[in-house]
């Protein structure tokens, strides 16, 4: 088994190479001089040899690349041109919100779609199966970015009861501990700030939960009825457990294996998922940092974040995949 | 009891249509009447739309609804564009986007897969690691990268799209091809001297069209998705152009004074993406006969 970790590390990194130069060719390839867009166009010559000389963008190409790599390896990308601080900190300072959205969004999903994956696999063409496909397919057809709209619309346009953006009321949030506004809240003890930080939360994580939410409902679903058929289930019935016992501990443990998979390909989808969803919240994580990294050309900003995204999209996947193999004995690598 | 209509629409028993035609499920009926809807708008969308879409009626500006009849059924925005006109205009660029980007990916896809899968070796070691590479990318965050890059322009939003759709036919098709190889007429088209092209072209890709139809539908939802993201935000199709999209984007500031603009652009994306994801499924429990037997599908 540490073999075959070692051995999925080691194919990551020559991946991870292949990305930032993928990248890196495409940030360069793009139309549009950063130096004039953060100067202006009124600039005179000298200015700009001095920026382009400060920001390392006089050297050829292939320098810039293997500078890049040197520093990005050491998990430095430069400054940023809009921000004047080392990259680094700015995505840092904006990851505790992103990933707080993330598993808010997670564990609205999941709480929802199995226990109705569940039901609608155990019984199926009944009622119940009818309402759970019928939702699991209205989640995996909304778009996530217009629910987020239609929340808004009716919960605090219409209904006024949750407000419209933001991770919290200004003042009402104590001092920072790690970030996580819900956490922090629980962590001081103050009750208020919780409930700002939930209120705040809710909207956005189910706008980008409700993807994950029917395409977990669906695989729960198929999972369920597939197991349902298994020799051990009818061997549970065959002693006399209650249909409960056998659903919730037989069939259930068993049918979850595929289900933690696809949590994690789902992940991914989530993260760049965020991007969108926190545009729509004005949500101040790293997606809403992307978008604003891409309108200024931030070129540090931008490769960045999509390196700290796909590297943490490709960590995520290898992290299921151990995960799968320890819980399935089945699989041996 | 709403459980009884449910099912006797689905399984119990066949109504006049299912009789006709012994496939057709409520799923594949819904499905195909609102794709074939959303196809029909796409293709008549400048004959059938009331108003030209991007018109500006400075006396009308941001009127709500009026109802059938009246100049501006859906309302106006803003500007004071016709709404309905709109839609039926952005139907166009969802319907051509999806279109081109599920056939390019597609062709890309299964001819990769197919080549794949059936010479093995160090074709399937390259291919298999470019697979690799693109599918390490978040879905969204690569498409964004490249229209940001790259500018806005239909082309650009195509590419930006085909780039990643062809991954799911690339890997699914690969794994039918590595099955398909060592059959016994695939064995007998090699043992008869076809060549390796003849053999991927007339043997190996027709056994794969079914599974790949498959996933062209899902694809297809998955790119009228993409596409009104990356409108909404800004780097999908240039702003003359009127999508799904960039109506919700320029809604986005009016949701709290006019709830008609962010609805109706957004419902036909709904409605329009469930309609396809239907057939998709419907398509896939009729093709699949795994799925078939026990009733279920993802």
């Amino acid at each position: 088994m540490a073999g075959f970790f070692v051995q999925r590390l080691a194919g990551i990194i020559p991946v991870l190479l292949l990305i930032s130069l993928l990248v890196f060719i495409l940030i360069h390839a793009a139309p549009g001089d950063p130096t004039l867009m953060l100067l202006g166009e009124e600039t005179n010559a000298a200015d700009i040899a001095k920026a382009n000389q400060r920001w390392g963008l006089d050297r050829p190409l292939y320098i810039q690349y293997f500078k890049f790599l040197e520093s990005a390896a050491a998990g430095e990308f430069g400054k940023s041109f809009k921000y004047g601080e080392p990259v680094t900190g700015v995505i840092k300072a904006r990851l505790p919100a992103t990933i707080e959205l993330a598993l808010f969004a997670i564990v609205i999903a999941t709480l929802l779609a199995i226990p109705l994956g569940v039901w609608a696999g155990a019984k199926p063409n009944s009622w119940l199966d009818n309402l759970g496909t019928t939702f699991g397919l209205f989640g995996i057809s909304m778009p996530s970015f217009w629910l987020g709209i239609m929340l808004i619309l009716l919960l605090a346009g219409v209904l006024n009861i949750l407000p419209t953006s933001g991770r919290s009321t200004y003042g009402v949030a104590g001092p920072e501990i790690t970030g996580f506004y819900l956490l922090d809240s629980v962590l001081e003890k103050n009750g208020p700030a919780a409930w700002d930080a939930l209120t705040h939360i809710f909207m956005p994580a189910l706008a980008l939960g409700v993807n994950m939410l029917g395409i977990l409902m669906r695989v729960t679903r198929s999972s369920v009825l597939e197991v349902m058929n298994e020799e051990y289930v009818v061997t549970a019935r065959a002693k006399g457990l209650t249909e409960k016992n056998v659903i919730w501990r037989h069939v259930t443990s068993n049918a979850l294996i595929p289900v933690i998979t696809v949590v994690g390909l789902e992940l991914g989808t989530l993260l760049s998922g965020s991007i969108i969803v926190e545009t729509v919240f004005s949500w101040p994580g790293s997606g809403s940092l992307l978008i604003t990294a891409l309108n200024a050309r931030d070129y540090p900003l931008v490769t960045g974040l999509v390196m700290t995204y796909t590297a943490a999209f490709v960590l995520i996947n290898f992290i299921i995949d151990g995960l799968y193999a320890i819980i399935d004995p089945r699989i041996r690598y | 009891m709403p459980s009884l209509t449910l099912e006797s629409a689905t399984e119990e028993s066949p109504g006049f249509l299912a009789r006709l035609l012994p496939r057709l499920h409520a799923k594949a009926f819904t499905g195909g009447v609102i794709v074939l809807m959303f196809i029909a708008v796409g293709i008549l969308g400048p004959k059938i739309a009331p108003h030209d879409p991007n018109k500006q009626e400075l006396t009308a500006l941001t009127k709500p609804p009026q109802g059938l009849g009246s100049p501006h059924v859906l309302g106006t925005d803003n500007l004071g564009r016709d709404i309905f006109s709109r839609i039926i205009h952005g139907a166009r660029v969802s319907l051509l986007v999806a279109f081109a980007v599920v056939f390019i990916s597609g062709i890309i896809g299964v001819s990769l897969g197919a080549i794949s899968g059936y010479l093995g070796g160090k074709t399937d070691f390259l291919i298999q690691k470019v697979v690799e590479v693109v599918w390490a990318f978040p879905p969204l965050l690569l498409g964004i990268t490249i229209m940001a890059f790259l500018g806005q322009s239909l082309f650009n939003l195509i590419l930006a799209l085909v780039i990643q759709r062809w991954i799911p036919y690339c890997r699914v098709v690969r794994g039918q091809a590595l099955t398909l190889r060592s059959r016994e007429f695939v064995v007998a088209a090699r043992c008869l001297g076809a060549g390796k092209g003849q053999i991927i072209l007339r043997h190996i890709i027709p056994n794969v069209i079914q599974i790949s139809l498959v996933i062209g539908t899902f694809a297809m939802a998955s790119s009228i998705i993409a596409e009104a993201s990356l409108s909404f935000l800004g780097v999908g199709v240039p702003p003359e152009i009127p999508t799904w999209g960039t109506m919700l984007a320029d809604a986005r500031i009016y949701i709290s004074t006019a709830w008609w603009l962010p609805l109706f652009p957004g419902l036909c994306i709904f409605i329009t993406v469930l309609g396809i994801n239907l057939l998709g499924d419907a398509l896939r429990d009729s093709l699949d006969p795994r799925l078939k037997r026990t009733g279920a599908g993802i």
